[in-house]
């Protein structure tokens, strides 16, 4: 058993070494398309041509394309970022402040959604068709339709504005106490597991339905089990494969994808790095942002595999 | 002796997926004595697998009981709550699936399934469960009863399983087993194993049963009266003998007369000029899974495979499920590619692929699917469905394409009105009479028939049997007729092919196959069809050659 998750967890990481190539090349010269250029964003419009040339030659932007691209591969091998172009500090300084502010926002998203998201859909295809599935359903699909800047916005106004409970912005750091962490914390991650959730609940309510309509389930039932006993011993265990992989996708979004709500409350993570970096044309940096979210997504199906695999014997024991 | 099982006055209705709702049991009674068992039998939608539902108080989604009493060892399973039926459901009344291999979760092992009826109804501590299970288990005769547990659904063979959900069933002791077409699903080698198996431990506990089938034969063997089911009503009840000996109502005798097929009269015209060989297979080798280095396939499921059919004749192809016999079908219609080997029609060899195959040569030949829902395509009238092959070989249009379709209707005895419907529109027995116009349409010389009639009920299959046999009359066809049913091949083959894990084993006239078989994998396969005795599966036993087949399992 353990073999066949070794073997395949070697497979993947190869697999993934060459996407993540793949993502860095096309990253690195769909940036390169980019109208404008960097010597000249940084000196500003005043910048006499001979100055603007001076700079290209000592940031290297005058050497062919390729030739960056590999300095920056070898650079990334042996651990370094590279440098900003923008204010010349190490990437992995930018980063590293940020990516933590970034994965404590997913943490406790995750911490709040996943278990929410996976009762209300098990119930909801446990009462199929009742009142209250109706009611999941309405919900999950309202908030699909619904943009998230829509849903924080909503929150900043009801929240901060009318009741004054909770602050408009997230800054992190002022926080004293427990109590303050939470408030900070409470409206993008409202948003957020609003957002990630909905998708959850709709896939985990179809997966479990899928496997309510097994021969296998009929027997538990005529075996005498209960509601309770067939859903969470007989349908779960068989619908977890598609469930997990439904949340690894749901929650590779809260690292890249969550550039608006990082905006809205202010809220100092790596997409907003990101974004800003592509303002700047700040090439080294948008680039080490990209590797990370790649990865995170990549890990992340990886994680739901394992579990898939894990989850049935089938494929556990080959 | 009192009756464990009494349905009175039973009424089930279904909603269809219009939303209309229709009666599917209309007023059954049914007795069934102390540690007798009783066979429900009848074709497809005859509402036998409904009525053994609702002895353990339970309808399919979309069915409900809407009158009458079921009452099963003194509880009436229509009116208590849901709560008390759950704790009737296993320990008093245990259902026996048609299916074991879907019955049984893929993610749980075999011990946890087994006594989780025990383990739900609180009836006795999990090591006392665990170890009656295994005694179950060396009771149904199950290899390795000590470890078979330990295994996933997916590790032990269809028969196997079969019988475990027998244990699975027997673990809470119940006063009334159901069984749900058991062994409908088995290769008849296996089928007598669980049959006997199910009969030694029913006997064993005395306990009453009710036995749902369709297949008569089967029923003989283990039921003590047997119940006639047609739309929902019951037709006829009798003792076991007197039922098949000397059946009454009319749908009952032609059951019993499906059972019986008339002997194949040789065609004396085609027998005067001698065998003329119309198709040669030599020599084929054929898998799959993609080729290796030497050319050969990762799963070999034909083995250097020889085969000759004659101009005018029928070649039946038996075997168990996993011989190759469909892969062989497959093989010379050109859908999978001979690794090695070579096919002759009328002595020039074809195109190992269909696309190496000239139109003309893919006509004469066509290929006829089990499953008539899953070959018709479902958005097409039939008219359309049977008119694309006549635009297709022989550039049919306007008037004479229709004419042609009418024709085509005519030859497989449907009103012409049918051409106006959609497959789903039609029954089964409809449906694969369409599916087989469609090849007629080309008009082929060969036709490959690859279990058309298995998914039929029995009555409707010998209807379609007697269709084949006069087509292949009036138009001179050829047939290679492959089935796991021996009794559908005696109906309408001239010679037959046993096929045992992807080779020929033997081929005989068919008139040898009740007196002759040489090699001892026909011999055991002939042997196990059930016959229409009440006899026949005790007196197995006395059998050498079955006797050491069974030990050899």
């Amino acid at each position: 058993m353990n073999a066949v998750i070794a073997r395949l967890v070697l497979k993947r990481l190869g697999i993934m070494l060459l996407s993540l190539l793949i993502v860095a090349f096309a990253v690195f010269f769909a940036t390169e398309l980019l109208p404008g250029d960097v010597a000249q964003i940084l000196l500003g419009q005043a910048a006499t041509p001979e100055a603007v040339a001076g700079l290209r030659t000592a940031m290297h932007l005058d050497e062919p394309a390729f030739l960056r691209f590999l300095h920056w591969l070898f650079g990334l091998m042996s651990g370094d970022l590279g440098r900003s172009y923008a204010n010349d500090r190490e990437v992995a300084d930018l980063i590293s402040g940020r990516l933590a502010n970034s994965l404590e926002l997913a943490f406790v998203t995750t911490l709040f959604s996943v278990p929410i998201a996976l009762t209300l859909g098990i119930t909801s295809a446990m009462f199929r068709g009742s009142f209250y599935d109706r009611m999941v359903s309405v919900f999950t699909v309202t908030v699909i339709s619904i943009p998230e800047f829509m849903v924080a916005t909503l929150a900043v106004i009801i929240f901060a504005v009318y009741l004054r409970w909770l602050p408009a912005l997230s800054v992190a750091s002022e926080v004293h106490g427990i109590g303050e962490l939470l408030r900070i914390y409470a409206m993008p991650v409202i948003t957020l597991a609003f957002v990630v959730s909905a998708q959850m609940i709709r896939m985990t309510r179809a997966a479990v339905i899928d496997t309510l309509n097994t021969a296998y389930v009929e027997m538990a039932l005529l075996k005498g089990a209960s509601r309770r006993r067939i859903v969470l011993r007989h349908a779960l265990p068989n619908a977890l494969g598609p469930i997990v992989n439904a949340m690894a996708l749901s929650l590779s979004y809260l690292l890249g994808g969550v550039i608006i709500v990082e905006t809205i409350f202010n809220y100092p993570g790596v997409a907003k790095l990101m974004v800003d970096a592509v303002s700047t044309r700040d090439l080294p940096l948008i680039q080490s942002c990209a590797m990370i979210f790649c990865v995170s997504y990549l890990l992340l199906i990886l994680i739901a595999d394992v579990v898939a695999i894990m989850a049935n014997p089938r494929l556990r024991n080959q | 002796m009192g009756n464990v099982i009494e349905i009175r006055d039973l009424h089930v209705t279904a909603k269809t997926d219009s939303g209309r709702v229709v009666e599917i049991i209309r007023g059954v009674d049914l007795d069934v004595a102390d540690g007798e068992i009783v066979a429900l039998i009848g074709e497809s939608g005859s509402g036998k697998t409904t009525i053994a539902l609702t002895l353990l108080g339970y309808a399919r989604p979309g069915c409900s009981i809407v009158g009458g009493s079921v009452t099963v060892d003194g509880e009436d399973t229509v009116a208590i709550s849901e709560a008390e039926r759950r704790s009737l459901r296993g320990t008093r009344v245990a259902y026996v699936p048609q299916s074991a291999a879907a019955a049984f979760n893929p993610s749980k092992t075999i011990m946890d399934q087994v006594v989780e009826v025990a383990q739900i109804h609180d009836l006795m501590p999990m090591d006392a469960a665990r170890k009656k299970a295994v005694e179950l288990f060396r009771a149904l005769a199950l290899p390795e009863p000590e470890t078979i547990g330990a295994r996933y659904p997916h590790q032990v063979s269809g028969g196997q399983l079969q019988r475990l959900s027998a244990a699975m069933a027997l673990i809470g002791d119940p006063k009334v087993m159901v069984f749900d077409e058991p062994t409908t699903a088995l290769d008849v080698t296996t089928q007598i194993e669980v049959l006997r198996a199910f009969k030694a431990v029913m006997r064993e506990r005395g306990m009453a049963g009710i036995y749902v089938s369709h297949d008569l034969a089967v029923v003989a063997q283990i039921a003590d009266r047997i119940v006639v089911l047609k739309g929902g009503e019951v037709q006829e009840v009798g003792a076991t003998e007197a039922i098949v000996h000397r059946p009454s109502h009319s749908y009952t005798k032609a059951l019993i007369g499906a059972f019986h097929p008339r002997a194949r009269v040789p065609d004396p015209e085609a027998a005067a000029d001698g065998p003329q060989p119309i198709l040669k297979v030599s020599g084929v080798t054929a898998g799959y899974g993609g080729t290796g280095r030497d050319k050969m396939p990762k799963y070999v499921v034909l083995k250097n495979l020889d085969l000759t059919l004659e101009r005018g004749r029928s070649l039946g192809v038996i075997g168990e499920s996993g011989s190759g016999k469909s892969t062989l079908a497959r093989v010379i219609a050109g859908l999978l590619p001979a690794a090695k080997g070579s096919i002759e029609m009328d002595g020039v060899r074809l195109g190992q692929a269909t696309r190496d195959r000239s139109k003309e040569d893919l006509r004469k030949l066509q290929i006829v699917f089990q499953l008539a829902d899953t070959a018709l395509n479902p958005n097409k009238p039939v008219g359309a469905i049977l008119a694309r092959p006549l635009v297709f070989y022989h550039a049919m249009a306007g008037r004479e394409r229709d004419a042609e379709v009418d024709r085509l209707l005519d030859m497989v005895r449907l009103p012409r009105g049918l051409k106006h419907r959609l497959p789903s529109e039609l029954s089964g027995g409809q449906k694969q009479r369409v599916n087989f116009a469609r090849a007629l349409a080309a008009r082929p010389e060969l036709i490959l028939c690859d279990e058309i009639t298995s998914a039929l009920d029995t009555v409707v299959a010998a209807a379609v049997l007697d269709l084949l046999d006069e087509l292949q009359r009036e138009l001179g066809l050829t047939y290679m007729f492959i089935s796991h049913d021996l009794s559908t091949v005696e109906a309408i083959c001239d010679r037959v092919a046993v096929m045992y894990q992807g080779e020929k084993v033997e081929e005989m006239p068919t008139s040898r196959m009740k007196s002759g078989p040489e090699h001892p994998y026909s011999k055991l396969l002939i042997a196990s069809v059930p016959k229409l005795d009440t006899g026949w599966l005790d007196g197995l036993r006395d059998d050498p050659l079955m006797a050491a087949a069974m030990e050899g399992r």
